[in-house]
């Protein structure tokens, strides 16, 4: 099965990264981001860099976006160039198949931000580092890193679902911009229509906020945790071959 | 589980889209080591059939083992011992095709030595070889269909589906082909179920033949069979002195089916187990000047067309 996996997701990387037919290959935009978000930015900030939560917003959240790219084009490209039918023909399971197709795309994210906010390292060093090695605070930096895999692996489960209901790339994109727009906007769209309660609300927890932080953080993990467990739980009910030849 | 001599058994199959019986009750077998040949017009369900067989679609009724596996609850080992080339390609065109290879290498889990080996020798036998690190997209069509058959060889299974393997190859890529599936029958006891609409690679090649049309298996025997079932044989007379009397004496006889005139040429078609040389003597006798007589078998196209014909 583990095998089965690597497998896939080896396929899934050939294809997105080093393939060679539309001019560049993929890693050179790849090399783009980690410049910009790894080079670029921090040596603007300077040494703030590495403690100012918001440079984590950057190198955590600008892949995370990157990765619906990959992922709508998980199951609808394959169905799109007509791929699909033969790899399902072969032994691989319907498991292997979507874990596989979540795998590449969660680790693909994950890649970047570890390389962006590595490239970051560095760069702080070399350009504002006076003799000791500045690192990022390291709650802020693997906070950020398992943030980056939790809210990925959602990202991507939402994909893999848009996915399999698409018949072409495109439509598989733009419902997934729908979607997660949607998700995202969730909470600010139940501010509107409660407005008093939820100030209410937000009062009551600022000062529980500032006092539990790091438990308030690891209770998101948790529950991120759970949405992911149970996202991949309804993919793979979901995800059954008889049914796809037919969409 | 089946006897091992029996590669594919349906049973009943049934597959419905909606209204429309896409397989509609098909029975039979294919022995292990021989080449089936699933012919029918556009649309008589020979797809299907395969997704069905492959577990790929469920059945509405009916039911169907491969090689020994039942395709409802044992897809999975089935899909482990057969290689298939469905109705598109399926390569990846952004990849080379030696990464096309390899991938379905990995997926059966062969090693690295046994992988570059199989790459080396499919690849080779098809004139491919040299070509293995370019991106399949800017390949030719015929090209990619060899590059595919080539992938379902990739590890060795012991059944394959392939559905048109030789559409849009050359005459001698699509020989060539033929030759490696007897082949594989032959010497390695590899059973192929392939689908076709030509004919002539059918009577080939197949140990033998079944038609559908509508979803029905209409017949199903050797090409020899089929063709001694439905075809006649017929005799070309090159000559002068076709007289009607001499005609309508013709066709009288019990054994002719049909007579006419083509070209001034007599064409007597008339059943497969009378004596042609009968027909010459009779017409030499009745004052006939012949100049030249031609025999010509039933091809399977005749028959299949016959078939089809009696289906309307
Ligand atoms: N997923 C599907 N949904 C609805 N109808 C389908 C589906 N797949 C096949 N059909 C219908 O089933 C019938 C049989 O199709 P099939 O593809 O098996 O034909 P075929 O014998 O392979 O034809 P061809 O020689 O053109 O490839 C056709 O009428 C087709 O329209
Ligand atoms: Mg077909």
């Amino acid at each position: 099965m583990i095998q089965d996996i690597i497998t896939i997701i080896r396929k899934e990387w050939k294809e997105v990264i080093f393939h060679r037919t539309s001019g560049r290959q993929g890693w050179v935009s790849i090399l783009i981001i980690v410049g910009i978000v790894g080079i670029y930015l921090p040596y603007m900030s300077g040494a703030e860099w590495l403690s100012d939560p918001i440079s984590l917003l950057t190198w955590a959240w600008l892949p995370i976006i990157m990765t619906s790219g990959m992922v709508a084009d998980a199951f609808a490209g394959e169905r799109e160039r007509h791929t699909l039918e033969t790899l399902l023909s072969t032994r691989l399971s319907d498991t292997a198949i979507l874990l596989g197709k979540v795998a590449a795309s969660v680790l693909y994210a994950w890649m970047i931000s570890l390389l962006s906010a590595l490239a970051g390292v560095i760069t702080v060093n070399v350009a504002f580092g006076e003799g000791t090695f500045l690192f990022y605070d390291p709650v802020l930096f693997f906070g950020g890193l398992l943030a980056v895999l939790l809210v990925a692996i959602l990202m991507s489960t939402i994909g893999v679902f848009v996915s399999l209901k698409a018949s072409t790339v495109r439509q598989a994109y733009q419902k997934l911009s729908l979607s997660t727009t949607a998700i995202w906007f969730i909470p600010f769209i139940l501010i509107q229509a409660f407005p008093n309660q939820s100030m209410d609300l937000l009062q009551n927890l600022a000062p529980a906020l500032e006092k539990n932080l790091t438990v308030v953080v690891l209770a998101v993990f948790a529950v991120l945790l759970l949405v992911d467990v149970l996202m991949l739980l309804l993919a793979k009910k979901r995800f059954k071959r008889t049914r796809l030849i037919l969409e | 589980m089946t006897e091992n001599h029996i590669s594919i058994q349906t049973q009943d199959l049934h597959c419905q889209f909606g209204d429309l019986h896409a397989v509609d009750g098909i029975t039979f077998e294919v022995e292990t080591g021989t080449i089936f040949g699933f012919l029918g017009p556009n649309g008589a369900g020979k797809t299907t059939t395969i997704r069905l067989l492959l577990g790929l679609l469920e059945p509405s009724a009916g039911s169907a083992r491969v090689l020994g596996f039942d395709t409802h609850t044992q897809a999975d080992q089935i899909r482990l011992n057969c290689g298939a080339l469905l109705e598109h390609s399926g390569l990846y065109e952004r990849l080379s095709a030696e990464d096309n290879l390899d991938l379905f290498g990995r997926i059966w889990h062969l090693s690295s030595e046994q992988r570059t080996q199989r790459i080396q020798n499919l690849l080779e036998n098809m004139g491919l070889y040299e070509r293995r690190k370019e991106i399949v997209q800017t390949w030719s069509h015929g090209m990619k269909q060899k590059l595919a058959v080539a992938r379902t060889l990739m590890h060795d299974p012991k059944l394959v589906f392939l559905d048109e393997p030789t559409a849009g190859l050359d005459p001698l890529a699509s020989s060539g082909l033929r030759e490696d599936l007897v082949q594989m029958a032959r010497r390695h006891g590899v059973t192929v179920f392939l689908t076709t609409h030509n004919l002539a690679e059918a009577e080939k090649i197949c140990d033998r033949v079944g038609v559908i049309n509508k979803g029905k298996l209409i017949s199903v025997g050797s090409p020899d069979e089929l063709r001694l079932k439905q075809g006649t044989n017929s005799l070309l007379v090159v000559g002068r002195g076709f007289e009607q009397s001499i005609l309508n004496e013709l066709k009288a006889m019990p054994d002719v089916t049909a007579v006419e005139i083509q070209d001034h040429h007599l064409v007597v078609h008339f059943k497969q187990e009378t004596e042609s040389g009968k027909l010459v003597q009779f017409l030499a006798g009745k004052g006939v000047m012949i100049d030249e007589v031609r025999k010509g078998k039933a091809s399977l196209e005749d028959a299949f067309l016959a078939l089809l014909e009696e289906e309307e």
